[in-house]
């Protein structure tokens, strides 16, 4: 027996409506597509924009290469850790040009390309990452939210930034993105709670990589999907191959553009795989092994791509070879900025923690000033 | 200029003023939480508010304290200065997280470019006869974080005075509402409220020479009972009322001890790594040569919460505090 068949439930589920918020409308379907939604090599590539494509297939390789250069430089003790989204680019990718500029994105760890993607500094991205401060940019210039290290804690936020633009008459989509292990937090929860029966303009995006650090899905779900998650709140969730480019794109976009209509949250699952270790940090092979993930690198978000653009004749081994140029110019800028040694004040150590500061912090700034004269008199 | 009509008013009626009058001044001020729309909340503190300026403004969430504190960051993300119930002290608990990882840090980790101007109000501390997990005073684990500002007033005019100044703060501001103190009631005239005190300074609320009462919230009145009752032996107390945990206000209390040479601490959270281990150390660090004895601790034992027949033997009392003056008579080797 369903609830709507228990006897007078229809009357009794929801003895009165929502005061404040009208209930859901829209008449996208609640659930899932149990079957992972694709563009390339099928009939819908035909429809895609290439313009659009072209674009994706320049950031996926400007993107890889990030991912590259990031790993290269955690070797030479440049940052601290990395962890690369080598293998994901596409969701990266596609989750920042789903998003117009007075958008907002919600990033993870992670999710240093799609910051990127959206037109951040590439050596700003990874300020955090560096260790000269926890974040490296102005927030409000990009409308990209700090890197977020606590697992899933950004989504409420997203939710709470999605509703007051909407209180405020702006048409604002906030876009959060998190992976299949924050999908098991409290705060996931909560996040899509609020989203739904506030019906806040926000997209969540699972970047599902079969692993939090060592932990497969299977350990972190009995979900049918991460995306059916998203029918006991009241959205539609959609699932999506994590490596289609066009698809991410097409099933964001869409998503972005029905929350800024008014039509509510939606939660997306891209189905993808993280071919890199969790971190420079994370021996990987114990607890995978390498034909799964040769498996997955035949299933490359841009051979797939590539193969694509190469068939339809929008792209030839000039156009390859600009893309990986200006991917490779990039590189450079980052090696060239990452190795000048940031310039730091310790001072500011003090600077931010309240908009004016405490007589116990100006004391103890005054006892770091004189530590700091002390050794500059010794050297 | 017609005098203002001065009747009794509760701590509960100017804590509601207080978010009625920073609402209608300033559009971005909202307030949300469990029950506070149309109940008006379980102490009836935000009564009224939703009528008044609508659901979206004062509005009733979903039952989720992470959610409700997590979402409170994205708005004041957005130019919103959200104020923020939690309708027990221990059931803020579940929003320590986003408490501590961002509101917090947030304009530390983005350096100042994201300030956020949150109010966290929380009922805090016992006396009230509250079942489990309703008489916390959790004011150590705020203290213990940089970039909260922590507040507790202790009478009406505060209550008003330091709410709206807590409003008006561009930090987060965990604003600690002595439950048991909602209903005790001053002379206090709605039509002119009091002044919106800045945060950070403590107050002498009654002068004294022979040693310093310190303390805040809850345990004020007790001490100034206490100090009403020593008058009689002899002691003449002052009672210092701190009204801001952080940032502390070294200048009034130390000048105080240096006045009196003696002094305790009272409040009712525990004792062990409690606000007053803090407290006692920085008067003894920078009043050392003008202590005639060591600072004292009065508070809470170090247990959980007890159940509410018992909690009068846990609250620190009148006598509880006089038995502390009397140990001041500090003599060497003693
Ligand atoms: C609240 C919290 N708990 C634990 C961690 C430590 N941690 C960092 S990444 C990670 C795994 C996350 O996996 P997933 O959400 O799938 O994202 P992915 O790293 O695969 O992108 C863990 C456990 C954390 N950052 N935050």
């Amino acid at each position: 027996m369903t609830v709507q068949e228990l006897p007078g439930a229809a009357a009794a589920y929801r003895p009165t409506p929502p005061p404040a918020w009208k209930p859901r409308t829209d008449p996208a379907p609640l659930l899932p597509d149990p079957e992972p939604y694709r563009v390339l090599g099928t009939d819908a590539a035909a429809g895609a924009d290439p313009e659009l494509l072209l674009r994706l297939y320049a950031e996926l390789v400007r993107g890889r290469r990030y991912n590259a250069q990031a790993t290269a430089l955690t070797k030479q003790g440049r940052l601290a850790v990395y962890p690369s989204s080598t293998g994901q680019e596409a969701c990266e990718v596609a989750a920042a040009l789903a998003l117009e500029e007075r958008d907002w994105l919600f990033p993870s760890y992670r999710d240093t390309l799609a910051a990127v993607a959206r037109g951040l500094d590439p050596v700003q991205a990874l300020t955090l990452l560096r260790g000269d401060w926890h974040t490296g940019y102005d927030p409000h210039e990009h409308r990209i939210a700090p890197l977020c290290t606590p697992l899933a804690t950004q989504l409420p936020h997203a939710v709470g930034l999605a509703h007051a633009a909407r209180l405020k008459g702006d048409d604002v989509v906030a876009l959060a993105l998190v992976g299949d292990g924050g999908s098991s937090e409290g705060d996931f929860h909560e996040a899509l709670n609020f989203a739904a029966v506030w019906q806040a303009p926000v997209v969540f995006l699972v970047q599902n990589n079969g692993f939090a650090i060592s932990v497969p899905l299977a350990k972190q779900t009995a979900a049918p999907s991460l995306a059916h998650k998203a029918v006991g709140y009241g959205m539609p969730g959609r699932l999506v191959d994590g490596n289609d480019a066009a698809a991410v794109h097409e099933v964001l976009a869409d998503a972005v553009a029905r929350a800024r209509r008014g039509g509510g949250p939606t939660l997306i699952e891209a189905v993808t795989y993280r071919i890199e270790a969790h971190t420079n940090a994370d021996d990987a092979t114990r607890y995978r092994v390498e034909s799964e993930v040769e498996a997955w690198r035949a299933h490359d978000p841009i051979r797939l791509l590539e193969r694509e653009l190469t068939e339809r004749g929008l792209l030839d081994e000039d156009g390859i070879r600009a893309a990986a140029d200006a991917a490779e110019t990039m590189a450079a800028q980052l090696r060239d900025g990452m190795n000048a040694d940031p310039v730091l004040d310790p001072m500011d150590l003090f600077a931010h923690v309240y908009a004016e500061q405490t007589s116990q912090l100006r004391e103890q700034a005054a006892q770091l000033r004189a530590e700091l004269d002390a050794e500059g008199e010794a050297r | 200029m017609t005098t203002a009509a001065v009747k009794p008013a509760s701590m509960a009626q100017a804590l509601q003023r207080a978010m009625r009058d920073a609402m209608a001044e300033d559009p971005t001020v909202h307030v949300m939480g469990e029950d506070v729309g149309t109940l008006g909340g379980v102490f009836r503190v935000t009564d009224g508010l939703a009528k008044e300026f609508g659901e979206d403004r004062c509005t009733d969430t979903p039952l989720a304290e992470a959610g409700i504190l997590g979402t409170a960051v994205g708005m004041a993300m957005y130019g919103l200065r959200p104020v923020v119930e939690m309708q027990f002290d221990a059931f803020a608990y579940p929003a320590f997280e986003q408490l501590i990882s961002h509101v917090a840090r947030m304009r530390n980790r983005t350096r100042g470019g994201m300030p956020l101007p949150i109010t966290v109000r929380v009922p805090y501390g016992g006396g009230i006869g509250g079942v489990e997990h309703h008489s916390d005073s959790s004011e150590a684990y705020y203290m213990a974080t940089p970039g909260l500002h922590v507040v507790t007033p202790a009478t009406v005019d505060d209550a008003y005075g330091l709410l709206r100044a807590a409003i008006a703060s561009d930090d987060p501001v965990v604003f600690l509402e002595p439950k048991r103190l909602y209903w005790s009631k001053a002379e206090w005239s709605p039509d002119a409220p009091s002044a919106v005190e800045p945060i950070g300074r403590a107050v002498v609320r009654r002068p004294g020479r022979s040693a310093t009462l310190i303390t805040y919230g809850p345990s004020v009145p007790v001490c100034m009972e206490a100090a009403e009752a020593a008058a009689a032996e002899g002691w003449d107390l002052e009672v210092v009322d701190l009204r801001s945990l952080v940032p502390f206000d070294d200048e009034t209390v130390c000048a105080s001890v240096r006045r009196t040479g003696r002094a305790v601490v009272v409040h009712e959270s525990t004792g062990f790594g409690g606000p007053g281990g803090e407290i006692a150390a920085r008067v003894t660090e920078r009043c050392f040569h003008h202590l005639e004895a060591p600072v004292l601790r009065v508070a809470g034992f170090d247990i959980p919460y007890p159940p509410p027949m018992l909690e009068r033997h846990h609250l620190p009392g009148v006598d509880r505090v006089l038995d502390a003056v009397a140990r001041l008579q500090w003599e060497a080797g003693s």
